[in-house]
C-alpha cells in the first residue's frame, strides 16, 4: 500500500513575515514586502527594489559558534526549519533518526560568504581564506546544517532546479515517504542580494528596472516590468500520514500528484511555446487523480514579464479550456525569491487550504488580467472551500513543475 | 514498487588522464596517476599544489565559440560525456519518446571558475566590494544558479522530462544517479540523461581546502601525492571530470535490443548528523547506506564481487570507510577486492561518484578490477583487500560504491550483471 505524504508543520522567513501566522496575516492584508534597496547595494545595478527580511535576527535561531560557519541562506534555513518543527509539535531528538530526512532546493548558496572569502584571497593571499568557505558556500550547506542540527539521517538531498526547485524537492519527499521515511524537512530558502549576487542577476532580461516597490513586479499586467528578486523561503515538515494522526499533529494539507518537464529549446531564452509548462500541470493533476475541474485554484509562476505571463496563461488556458480557475501570484508581496519561492508558494497554498482563504496578488488589476488573458485573478483575499490547489512553478533555463495539494481527511 | 527496473545501456566519461571512455578505463587499469603540479594558474602561494587536471579543450568537442564563453567548463565537460554515452546507447534522436527523457546531473560546486573569474574582474582584482554589474559577463545568472547545467543536457540531447542538479556536495554524482533510478521505478520517465560534472581546480578552492588540511601538501612528486590507504597518506589530491550514464527503463532498453551494462540493483543514502566535514571512526552510517543498499538489491554481502571505494585518501576517510566496510559485511569484508581510483583521478568532488558507477558498470563488463595505485605501505587500520598497486581480472556479478561528503552525507549503490 503506497503511504501518503502530508503537511503537519510550516515555517517561513519570508519579506511577508517570519514564522507563519505572520506571513499569512500580512499575505491576506497585502502587505508587501518589496522595498528599496540600500543605495549602497542598489549602486551600478539595473534593479531599485528587492523583497528583504529586515524583521529576521539570525541570532535568535543560529548559535555563535554556528554563525560564523554558515551564511545568510542557511541562517534563514535554519530558522525555517525550527519554526517548522516548532509548528508541528516534532522533537526530531526523540525520532529514530534513520526515519527522518531533509531535501532542500538550493539555488545561489552562500553568495555571500563565497563573495568575502574571494575577497579575502585576491586581497589578503591564501591564509586569509576562513575554514568554512568549504561548508558555508556550497550548495548542500542548508541540509548539512539542518541534518546535522536536527539528527535527521535518513536519505537527504539537494536539488537544483532555479525556481522549480522547490516543488521538485516535495516532489522527492513525497517519494522518500512512499519509501518508508517517517518525516522529511522540506523547501529553501535564498539570500541572493549581496552584491555580486545581484550582478550576476543583472544581465536577465526580465528584471525589473521600475524603482517603485508599487509597480515593480505585476505579473499579468499589460505593462508588467519584469521581476524583482527577493529573500528568503520556507521549510515545511512532510510526513507519513498515519504516523501524523497518530501524534494527533494539526494537518495542513496532502502532498499529492506531482510532475515536471523541460522546455529543451533554448536555455537562453524562454521557449516559443506553452506545451510543456501544460503538460507539468497536467500531469500532477493526473497524477493526483484528479481532472482540471476538481482544481480549486492555482498558485501560478507569476513571470512579471509580459512574453512569460502570456505563456503562462497560454498554458492555463491548455489546462483548464474556458473555465476561469481562480489564480494567485501572492509572490507579487515578496518578490521572486529563487529557490525560496516555490516552498513559500506550497506553504501559502497549504495555509489557504487549511484556513480556506486565498491570498491575493498585490498591485495588478483583476480587470486587466481579465482583459488581456481571460484569467480570473485573485487580487483580494477570496473565501471559498479549496479541496485541490494547483501550484506551478518555472524556473530560468526551461524547468516546469507542478503539485497538487489536497485538502487532507481523516477518514480515507 | 511498480516493479520497474533500471538498467545502464550507456557510459561517457571526461577523467585526468582519459578523455573519454576507454581511455579511462585504460588509465585506471593501468594505474598510472593522471596527476600533476597545478597548471591552471601558479600554485606556488598555496599549501597543495598539485591536482589531477583534465586536459579537456571544449573546442575540440565541436562547442561553439559562443557556448565556450556562456557555459561553465562543468557544463561542457557534462555536454561532451552526455553526447558520448548517447551515442553508446545506440539511442537515436527519431526513436526516442522526448517527454519521457530526463535529467538527472550531479555537482558539488557548479560553476566556481567562472563565478570566480568573472569575480575577480567585476571587483577589479578584488578592490571593490559593491561590484558593478556592467564589469560582468551576461550569462552569470547561469553560473550563480548552476541549474543550467541540466537545462543545457536537456536541450542538447531534447529531454523534456523531469531535469535537475542534484547537489549534495561530494556523494552528489552517487544521489544523482539514484533520483534517476527513482524516477525511473516511479514511472515519472524512460530515459535518465544521469551523472555528474565537476571542475573545481582554482584558487578559491584550493585555498578552501589548504585551510582545513584537507588536501595533501605533498607536492614534490605528483604522481605519487594521492595514495588511499596507505599509511602515508596525507590527504586528497583535487580533481576535476565528468560521467554521464543513460539510465533506461529495463523493459524499454530490451525492446530496441540495447547493449546493457548493468543493473542499477540498490541505491541508498544516510546522513552522520555529526559534523560538516568529521567523521566518526566507526563508520556506522555509511555502513547503514551499504546495508541498505544491499537489502535492495536483495543480495547477501558475499555476493558482492567488488567494491569501488571512496577512499579518498585523508586519515579520517579511510578509517572510517574501512570501519564501514567491517560493520556493514561482515567476514566478506575481508574477502571482497576493494580499490580506490582516486589514487589515479584524484577527488573531483561531486563528479566522482559518477565516475566510479561508471567504472563499475565497466567491471562487471569487462572481468578486471583497477588497482589502488600508491598503496605500497598498507596502514594497519585499513586491514581489507584494496588491491595495491596491479589490476586483477574477475568476473564481477554486483559491484558496490560507496560515497562520503561534507554535511555528513553518506551513500551506497549496487550495478549488477542483469539478470537473465
Amino acid at each position: 500500500m503506497r503511504q501518503r505524504a502530508v503537511i503537519s508543520g510550516i515555517g517561513v522567513v519570508a519579506p511577508t513575515g517570519v514564522g507563519a501566522a505572520d506571513h499569512w496575516f500580512a499575505g491576506l492584508a497585502g502587505r508587501s514586502g518589496i522595498r528599496e534597496l540600500p543605495d549602497r547595494t542598489a549602486a551600478g545595478l539595473p534593479v531599485r527594489v528587492a523583497g528583504q527580511v529586515p524583521g529576521f535576527d539570525e541570532t535568535e535561531f543560529v548559535a555563535n559558534r554556528l554563525l560564523v560557519q554558515t551564511d545568510r541562506w542557511t541562517w534563514m534555513a535554519l530558522a525555517a526549519t525550527d519554526l517548522a518543527l516548532a509548528d508541528a509539535g516534532l522533537d526530531t531528538r526523540k525520532e529514530f533518526p534513520f526515519h527522518l530526512s531533509v531535501v532542500t532546493a538550493a539555488a545561489s548558496g552562500g553568495n555571500a560568504f563565497g563573495q568575502r572569502e574571494i575577497q579575502a584571497l585576491y586581497n589578503e593571499g591564501p591564509r586569509s581564506v576562513s575554514a568554512y568557505q568549504s561548508i558555508g558556500w556550497f550548495y548542500a550547506a542548508s541540509s548539512g546544517q539542518i541534518s546535522i542540527k536536527h539528527q535527521l539521517k535518513g536519505a537527504c538531498g539537494v536539488l537544483v532546479a532555479d525556481a522549480a526547485g522547490g516543488v521538485d524537492a516535495l516532489a522527492q519527499a513525497r517519494r522518500l515517504i512512499a519509501r518508508g521515511t517517517g518525516v522529511v524537512v522540506t523547501g529553501g530558502t535564498e539570500a541572493p542580494l549581496s552584491p555580486y549576487a545581484m550582478a550576476c542577476q543583472a544581465g536577465q532580461q526580465t528584471l525589473s528596472r521600475d524603482p517603485d516597490p508599487a509597480t515593480a513586479y505585476r505579473p499579468f499586467a499589460p505593462d508588467a516590468a519584469g521581476h524583482v528578486p527577493g529573500e528568503g523561503g520556507a521549510m515545511l515538515v512532510v510526513e507519513e500520514w498515519r504516523r501524523a494522526h497518530l501524534r494527533g499533529a494539526t494537518v495542513y494539507a496532502e502532498v499529492s500528484g506531482s510532475a515536471a518537464t523541460h522546455d529543451a529549446t533554448d536555455a537562453t531564452r524562454p521557449p516559443a511555446q506553452s506545451h510543456q509548462y501544460a503538460r507539468a500541470m497536467r500531469e500532477a493533476i493526473a497524477r493526483s487523480g484528479c481532472t482540471p475541474d476538481d482544481v480549486d485554484a492555482v498558485f501560478a509562476d507569476g513571470a512579471g514579464d509580459v512574453f512569460a505571463d502570456d505563456l503562462e496563461a497560454r498554458a492555463l488556458r491548455e489546462v483548464f479550456g474556458d473555465r476561469r480557475v481562480p489564480v494567485t501570484v501572492p509572490k507579487t508581496m515578496t518578490g521572486r525569491l529563487c529557490s525560496g519561492g516555490a516552498p513559500l508558494d506550497l506553504a501559502w497554498a497549504a495555509l489557504a487550504i487549511s484556513h480556506g482563504v486565498l491570498p491575493p496578488t498585490v498591485n495588478v488589476d483583476a480587470g486587466e488580467a481579465a482583459r488581456r488573458h481571460g484569467l480570473d485573478l485573485v487580487t483580494e483575499a477570496r473565501d471559498g472551500s479549496l479541496g485541490t490547489v494547483l501550484v506551478a512553478a518555472r524556473g530560468a533555463g526551461g524547468f516546469n513543475a507542478a503539485v497538487v495539494l489536497k485538502a487532507h481527511a481523516y477518514d480515507e | 514498487m511498480t516493479g520497474r527496473r533500471s538498467v545502464v545501456t550507456g557510459v561517457g566519461v571526461i577523467a585526468p588522464g582519459g578523455g573519454s571512455r576507454e581511455e579511462f578505463w585504460a588509465r585506471i587499469v593501468g594505474g598510472k596517476p593522471a596527476i600533476r603540479r597545478i597548471s591552471v594558474f601558479d600554485p606556488a602561494p598555496f599549501r597543495s599544489q598539485v591536482a589531477a587536471e583534465c586536459d579537456f579543450d571544449p573546442t575540440c568537442h565541436g562547442f561553439t565559440p559562443r557556448e565556450v564563453r556562456r557555459l561553465d567548463r562543468f557544463v561542457l565537460m557534462a555536454m561532451a560525456c552526455a553526447d558520448e554515452a548517447f551515442a553508446d546507447s545506440g539511442l537515436t534522436p527519431e526513436a526516442i519518446d522526448h517527454d519521457r527523457m530526463g535529467v538527472s546531473l550531479g555537482s558539488a560546486v557548479g560553476a566556481t571558475i567562472r563565478l570566480e573569474d568573472e569575480y575577480v574582474v567585476a571587483s577589479d582584482h578584488g578592490r571593490h566590494w559593491e561590484v558593478e554589474a556592467r564589469h560582468a559577463l551576461p550569462f552569470l545568472y547561469g553560473a550563480l544558479v548552476p541549474a543550467s547545467g541540466a537545462s543545457e543536457l536537456a536541450v542538447r540531447l531534447g529531454a523534456r522530462g523531469p531535469a535537475a542538479v542534484v547537489s549534495t556536495g561530494c556523494t552528489s554524482g552517487i544521489d544523482s544517479i539514484g533520483h534517476a533510478h527513482t524516477l525511473i521505478q516511479d514511472g515519472e520517465a524512460d530515459i535518465m540523461i544521469a551523472g555528474a560534472s565537476d571542475a573545481p581546480i582554482s584558487p578559491i578552492t584550493v585555498a578552501c581546502f589548504d585551510a582545513i588540511r584537507a588536501t595533501t601538501p605533498s607536492n614534490d612528486d605528483p604522481e605519487r601525492a594521492s595514495r588511499p590507504f596507505d599509511a602515508d597518506r596525507k590527504g586528497f589530491v583535487l580533481g576535476e571530470g565528468a560521467a554521464v550514464l543513460i539510465v533506461e527503463e529495463l523493459e524499454h532498453a530490451l525492446a530496441r535490443d540495447a547493449r546493457v551494462y548493468c543493473e542499477i540493483t540498490g541505491s541508498a543514502a544516510r546522513a552522520n548528523g555529526f559534523h560538516m566535514t568529521g567523521l566518526r571512526p566507526d563508520g556506522f552510517e555509511l555502513g547503514e547506506a551499504i546495508s541498505e543498499a544491499l537489502d535492495q538489491a536483495r543480495l547477501d554481502p558475499a555476493d558482492i564481487g567488488y567494491v569501488s571505494a571512496h577512499g579518498s585518501g585523508t586519515k579520517q576517510n579511510d578509517r572510517h570507510e574501512t570501519a564501514a566496510y567491517k560493520r556493514a559485511l561482515g567476514a566478506a569484508a575481508r574477502q571482497v577486492p576493494i580499490s580506490s581510483i582516486k589514487s589515479v583521478i584524484g577527488h573531483s568532488l561531486g563528479a566522482i561518484g559518477s565516475i566510479e558507477m561508471a567504472a563499475c558498470a565497466l567491471v562487471i563488463e569487462r572481468g578486471v578490477l583497477p588497482p589502488t595505485a600508491n598503496l605500497t605501505t598498507p596502514d594497519p587500520h585499513c586491514d581489507l583487500d584494496y588491491i595495491p598497486v596491479v589490476a586483477r581480472e574477475a568476473t564481477v556479478t554486483h559491484a558496490l560504491s560507496a560515497g562520503s561528503g561534507f554535511g555528513g552525507f553518506q551513500s551506497a549503490m549496487i550495478f549488477s550483471r542483469l539478470r537473465g
